[in-house]
């Protein structure tokens, strides 16, 4: 009895130890640590709950792509990232995002449009993606910014691991934006999340002279580290940055699964 | 001839006491002026001014329009000036004090022939002795062998001479701006190993910015040349996006471009130069280092401009102008953005195509959106529009643009992708209107 008692105990210490360990290993424990936020909440439900943290979360690499290899949706991912970092930067006061970019197409009032302002962007145009991959691992390491965002059509698993690992050591988030290439599927890479955006298909137009304003959004999480993955419609963010549900969606309860149909 | 001589002659001549060190004091800030046209200038005894014009004329469109420009500026602050380029400084000193036209550029080294044997820079003895064997221009020197000259005449006739036609080396030491921030070190025996290099290059650096340090000031761009033992030079040149003299900072912006420098048989000479700075006060950082935080970011986009390019990395300023494409001006990574930016009202996309991308389209008269349209090769149908905003050219700047409306619509295609789309509303010649396609909505 004794001895079963001590085993146990045993047991106890040594899940309680390796609990300790775990959480000493995650690295957002040592950055929540530090700024006090491990995570940026997008303030729906359905896609805070996925994490334990909360929201996506910060010092780590996501990768966003267009759900379709055309321009309308890079510009949806675009505008999505564009979301993303300059929710990252408005927390911190001087904190700017660093856009590396690929050509010049980027338009400002259109990102501020977005939530991205342009106080706290700065860019920087590489020739290749060799260039641009070691730009973005620069700022990442550099601290002293919010985000990073790269425009990238090529990057294998060993450059993504880098960013990661550079993302991971000063707490700053690097959003991979995947450009449309050639290549069918793309290679895999190391993320936290991967994310697909696109317009909603099937959101009915009434008249053909009216575009309605609310712009839907079908954003997909194909894969989280932390398990989790779907698909929502949701409407493109606001001046802020803030996506929101459509109000014909809203009216439901959130927990239903009607519109989180998991794929 | 004596003053009196001179005023018997003329008796209206004017006089002024001889100053000569004002003299060269003048034309040593003639010389600095002088930069504006070349890299490498010198003062050339007490009455010229060297200009190195190699590879500098196509800037000025050609040679004799660099020559015709330096004139008109030396007119216009008053000065009468006698100017020649040649292919080498001798020809050039000798046209430009001897030469008939004040204003001359020497194709050829048959130029030189007529020219008297004093404008080969020779000391009056031997100019003199020459002229009394009857050798009294430069043809005439060329026509006597070689080898009867030096025994006579000294051994620097002949080098003049060769100087003067180009076959013997003349270089002409640059003189370098009083007041620039520069170090440089000279060695004994030439360096070539990397290590070496680095080293010099570090000790450079650091003398520099104590030398800044003393000055409270801080360098803007800097510029290391390696001189070669085979007189070549090797140069980097590195920029910061705020005046800086941080060892490190400026060290490490250097060490991106060290691979590029080539050794061959020996660099003799290094130089630093802060040819761009700025005052720079020390500042107080916080206690957290909170205060550090400009500074670090500013050097994080001094080392992406070293390495992308300077044009490379900008932010986007807002400018007030209702042009989609001027709405945004590229402005430096230290600048600071105003807060008051775009207008948001107005819906405006996340990626612009400048130029306008032009679409093939297919439109109700006379004003209706496209009903479908095909871009980059592929037909789009248009499933709703809205529109238009209309756009009109800067009239009140450029008097081309009067005429310069667009109407701009925003389109959702049948896959439910935006674009903004505008008719230029100029008729073309067969009496219709180009449609562009300039941006994606998110």
């Amino acid at each position: 009895m004794q001895n079963g008692r001590t085993s146990a105990a045993l047991r106890h210490l040594t899940l309680g130890h390796l609990k300790e360990t775990l959480r000493g290993l995650e690295r957002a424990e040592g950055f929540r640590a530090k700024t006090g936020q491990a995570a940026l909440p997008f303030g729906i439900a359905a896609l805070d709950s996925l994490w334990p943290e909360g929201g996506l979360p910060r010092g780590a690499l996501h990768e966003i792509a267009g759900a379709s290899a055309d321009a309308g949706g890079f510009a949806a991912a675009t505008a999505f990232t564009a979301s993303i970092a300059g929710r990252l930067g408005a927390g911190r006061p001087n904190a700017p995002v660093l856009w590396c970019a690929r050509g010049h197409e980027l338009y400002g009032p259109g990102l501020a449009g977005v939530g991205l302002a342009a106080q706290r962007l700065i860019v920087a145009e590489a020739r290749n993606d060799k260039d641009l991959l070691a730009a973005m691992e620069e700022g990442l390491r550099a601290g002293v910014l919010a985000a990073v965002v790269g425009e990238v059509e090529r990057i294998d698993l060993t450059a993504s691991r880098r960013l990661q690992l550079a993302a991971e050591k000063t707490g700053c988030t690097a959003l991979v934006l995947r450009r449309p290439g050639k290549r069918a599927t793309p290679a895999p890479i190391t993320a936290a999340s991967r994310w697909r955006v696109g317009p909603a298909p099937g959101s009915g137009a009434q008249d053909f002279y009216q575009i309605p304003a609310a712009r839907p959004w079908r954003l997909e999480l194909i894969r989280a580290r932390c398990g989790a993955h779907g698909s929502w419609i949701v409407e493109a963010p606001d001046a802020q940055g803030h996506l929101r549900l459509p109000a014909l969606l809203a009216d439901r309860s959130l927990g239903a699964p009607v519109w989180q149909n998991v794929a | 001839m004596s003053l009196t001589h001179a005023r018997a002659i003329l008796p209206a001549v004017g006089t002024a006491h001889a100053a000569p060190l004002d003299d060269a004091g003048a034309l040593a800030a003639l010389s600095t002026g002088c930069f504006r046209f070349s890299p490498w200038v010198a003062p050339c005894g007490a009455d010229g001014i060297w200009i190195d014009a190699t590879g500098v004329s196509h800037l000025f469109g050609g040679e004799d329009r660099m020559v015709a420009r330096i004139a008109r500026v030396l007119a216009k602050s008053g000065l009468t000036a006698r100017i020649a380029m040649a292919a080498t400084p001798g020809a050039a000193w000798a046209l430009a004090r001897h030469g008939r036209a004040p204003v001359c550029v020497s194709t050829s080294t048959h130029d030189l022939d007529p020219l008297p044997v004093m404008a080969l820079r020779l000391d009056a003895g031997t100019a003199r002795s020459l002229w009394r064997v009857g050798i009294k221009t430069i043809a005439a020197l060329k026509a006597i062998p070689r080898a009867t000259l030096p025994l006579r005449f000294g051994k620097l006739l002949v080098t003049r001479l060769d100087q003067a036609l180009g076959h013997a080396p003349e270089s002409i030491d640059c003189i370098v701006p009083q007041e620039a921030r520069r170090r440089a070190i000279v060695f004994a025996d030439p360096i070539s190993t990397a290590e070496d290099i680095r080293r010099c290059t570090e000790k450079l650096v650091r003398g520099l910015c104590e030398d800044l340090e003393k000055r409270q000031e801080g360098a803007r761009k800097l510029d290391l040349v390696f001189m070669r033992t085979d007189n070549s030079h090797q140069a980097i040149r590195v920029g910061a996006g705020r005046p800086s003299r941080d060892l490190k900072h400026i060290l490490k912006l250097f060490a991106e471009h060290m691979d590029t420098v080539a050794p061959g048989f020996g660099i003799d000479k290094a130089v630093l130069t802060a040819w761009k700075y700025a005052p720079l006060f020390p500042t107080q950082t916080d206690s957290d280092g909170g205060g550090q935080h400009a500074g670090d970011l500013a050097q994080l986009t001094d080392h992406l401009a070293n390495r992308l390019g300077e044009s490379a990395v900008y932010r986007l300023a807002p400018a007030a102008t209702h042009i989609p494409e001027r709405a945004q001006n590229r402005a430096a990574p230290a600048e600071d953005i105003p807060a008051s930016a775009w207008p948001t009202c107005l819906p405006r996309p996340v990626r612009m195509f400048s130029p306008p991308e032009p679409v093939e389209v297919v439109s109700l008269l006379p004003d209706h959106p496209p009903a479908r349209f095909v871009w980059r090769g592929t037909l789009r149908k248009v499933r709703c529009a809205d529109g238009p905003e209309r756009v009109c050219g800067e009239w009140w700047l450029n008097r081309d643009e009067v005429a310069e409306i667009r109407d701009y619509f925003r389109v959702e295609d049948q896959d439910g992708a935006r674009y903004w789309l505008f008719r230029d509303n100029r008729l073309t010649p067969n009496q219709s209107h180009l449609w562009f396609l300039h941006g994606v909505f998110a």
